[in-house]
């Protein structure tokens, strides 16, 4: 085990809701988590699981219901809203009206913990400015309007927001929602770089499952009445709590591909040869509901020699060969209905 | 930077019209006198018509520096209530603030008119009343709007609870209207088509004060507003006290509208016009620049509608409410055709 301090660690930490009555609504109740700079969090969970709430009670927009937080080795009440400010950015999935202002302008919104009182901009607070439009990969823009905005530029003038701020850690609520496919590994990769390059502490929620085991450093799993469950993404899936989390009412995980699915496919297809054919063969194999194996006597096997050549062996020695996936799927699904 | 220096050409064409309109509105009024004359009675030189002299000094220059306040004022806490509401459509009339100066208003008018004049030879007599009652009137439904935004933390909810308080409001004007003796109503009637003529030479330095504390707070408030644009999560995460600013925001509309109402009658689409005039203007909603922006065109805006009351050739006087929809109207239908390639609350 690698010994480092956490950014943020907390213990028995309970979130979720005061209700008028005095009671309480507690969405968690023991929460024992680490953050750690120069890493990106993926928070996965499904819709309801408490994801926002637990971001906000990080972010400081709601109490703690019970338990402590050290932020950065403090208490975290310890903090006022203005060292807040200071210590935690934030990308939200709030609704904004910022469409009349530059993105600069935006970005510049980020030195208000720095600025006096009628928000004048130093050299020094335009320098910092100018930097995190260039290390969000907005700087192109800085003149234009934020309605003028993909909303993957629009989440990358955020960010910049959030890097004008100076703050070690930053928290972001769902950033690949509404995002294209492009976009959404843009913002990632982007996440990834500020966490190894400025030594930031990342932490986001997302349903985005793919990009979450390809670009988490951790995943925190999160479900309702259920202990959340911290990790690499490797580890989760090997040990199986990965496959537990989502293999719920007709939806299972399989840990051979990382892919969800209603049904687990059980007939065996043998595949081997070149890395990339036999990988996107297994693809439609498992779409076409069977299961990618390796070669056995028997089987139905496939031997991928490149990728417009594939030998299909049937189990009586009969060898087949077809260029393209759109022919091998129709050549087995007839040997299949002739059985 | 280009942009900045580029708005910062507004100022002074703004000032420049704002000067010409104020000129305008002593000059240009029912009775006609030559602008040679005003001019020299403003220089304080001696002219042998008194009653000239009168109307421009005790009538027409009262009545365009309480044009220009008033216009700002409206215009500003319009600006206030659209960015903390993040509305285009909120405005101090929507929310029931100029409802509750109204109420104030209708009652002592309708019901204790009567015993005013009993007063008349104290030194109150029934205008301070009547201002008093504006004040008290909105200030009453700004303590019920602040009660609920401290409840409600939806700012649409907000507005809709703030439409119908004002509702309850005119309701309960309506039944007061019913219940009174006609002549109360025609005077009433009369107060709530708008003038800017109500404050008097002797009541223009406490108009001019309140207003002038009214409009350097929320000048004061410029940094917050810009951090709203991003909404109260975002704004709160940058160190922004929301319930403060909230109040502070609210307090400054509750004395900017109030003190306008209770002087000069409710005025319509002032206040919700002019910070969209101000934005088309200068292209930005940054407040740095939008709300001296929108406080000038207030200013210029009711100063032009001010002269618009007088008809050319004709001896009457328009109702201030007949000629501010007349600018009003137009702009916000434009507003909302075009809220596509507008993109102020995108």
């Amino acid at each position: 085990m690698r010994q480092r301090t956490p950014v943020i660690e907390t213990r028995q930490l309970g979130v979720g809701y005061s209700l008028k009555n005095g009671k309480k609504k507690i969405v968690h109740g023991c929460l024992d988590l680490s953050l750690y700079a120069g890493e990106v969090t993926c928070l996965l969970g499904l819709n309801g699981a408490g994801k926002s709430t637990l971001l906000r009670t990080l972010g400081g927009f709601q109490r703690a219901l019970h338990g402590e937080i050290n932020l950065l080795g403090k208490r975290f009440n310890a903090y006022s809203p203005a060292d807040i400010s200071l210590t935690i950015g934030v990308v939200l999935t709030e609704k904004t009206n910022a469409g009349g202002i530059t993105v600069y302008e935006l970005a510049s919104l980020g030195r208000h913990p720095y600025t006096g009182f009628f928000g004048v901009l130093k050299q020094h607070d335009r320098d910092v400015i100018e930097q995190s439009l260039e290390a969000a990969g907005i700087a192109h823009k800085a003149n234009n309007y934020v309605a003028e905005l993909s909303d993957g530029e629009r989440q990358k003038t955020m960010i910049a927001k959030t890097l004008a701020q100076e703050c070690p850690i930053i928290l972001l609520d769902e950033p690949t929602a509404f995002l294209d496919v492009t976009s959404r590994i843009e913002t990632m990769v982007l996440l990834r770089k500020l966490a190894k390059e400025q030594q930031k502490t990342i932490l986001l929620s997302t349903h985005d499952m793919d990009l979450a085991i390809q670009m988490g450093d951790r995943l925190w799993l999160l479900e309702k009445g259920r202990a959340i469950v911290s990790g690499t993404p490797e580890d989760l899936i090997l040990s199986g709590e990965f496959g537990s989390f989502f293999n719920k009412e007709g939806i299972l995980f399989d840990s051979s591909t990382g892919k969800l699915n209603t049904v687990a496919p059980v007939d065996p297809i043998g595949v081997e040869g070149d890395f990339i054919a036999s990988y996107w063969v297994g693809n439609a194999l498992i779409r076409n509901g069977w299961k990618p194996s390796p070669v056995s006597y028997g089987y139905i096997n496939i031997n991928c020699l490149g990728k417009e050549q594939l030998i299909i062996t049937l189990p009586g020695q009969k060898q087949l060969e077809v260029n393209s996936i759109d022919d091998l799927i129709s050549v087995i699904e007839k040997v299949k209905h002739d059985k | 930077m280009n942009m900045n220096r580029q708005a910062l050409l507004f100022y002074p064409i703004l000032l420049f019209f704002l000067f010409l309109l104020f000129i305008g509105s002593l000059i240009y009024g029912a009775v006609s006198i030559p602008p040679e004359c005003v001019i020299d009675i403003l220089l304080g030189k001696e002219t042998d018509r008194i009653a000239w002299q009168n109307i421009v000094l005790q009538s027409r220059l009262p009545q365009a520096v309480t044009a220009m306040l008033a216009g700002a004022s409206l215009a500003v806490s319009g600006l206030l209530l659209q960015t903390l509401f993040r509305n285009p459509l909120a405005g101090p009339s929507i929310l029931g603030i100029s409802d509750g100066a109204n109420l104030g208003v209708a009652v002592v008018m309708l019901y204790l008119g009567g015993s005013l004049r009993q007063l008349s030879d104290l030194p109150i007599n029934g205008y301070p009343a009547i201002i008093l009652a504006a004040f008290i009137g909105a200030c009453a439904i700004l303590g019920i709007i602040l009660y609920f935004s401290s409840k409600i933390r939806n700012n649409v909810m907000l507005l809709i609870v703030g439409i119908m308080i004002g509702y309850l409001a005119s309701s309960i004007i309506s039944i007061l209207n019913f219940h009174a003796s006609t002549d109360k109503v025609h005077a009433y009637v009369m107060w709530g088509l708008g003038n800017f003529s109500g404050v008097s030479l002797a009541q223009l330095p406490f108009f001019i004060s309140c207003l002038s504390i009214g409009l350097f707070l929320s000048v004061l408030l410029i940094k917050p507003l810009n951090a709203l644009l991003l909404g109260e999560m975002y704004a709160a995460n940058l160190g922004v006290r929301i319930k403060q600013a909230r109040m502070f925001i609210l307090l400054c509309t509750g004395i900017l509208t109030a003190v306008t109402t209770a002087f000069c009658g409710p005025i319509s689409f002032i206040g919700l016009a002019v910070p969209h005039i101000a934005r088309l203007l200068l292209g930005s909603s940054n407040h740095k620049m939008l709300l001296p922006v929108t406080l000038l065109t207030g200013s210029c805006v009711a100063l032009l509608c001010n002269m618009m009351m007088v008809v050319p050739g004709m001896n009457t006087i328009l109702p201030l409410n007949a000629v501010t929809p007349l600018i009003g109207a137009p702009v916000i239908i434009y507003v909302i055709i075009n809220r596509k390639n507008i993109q102020y609350f995108n």
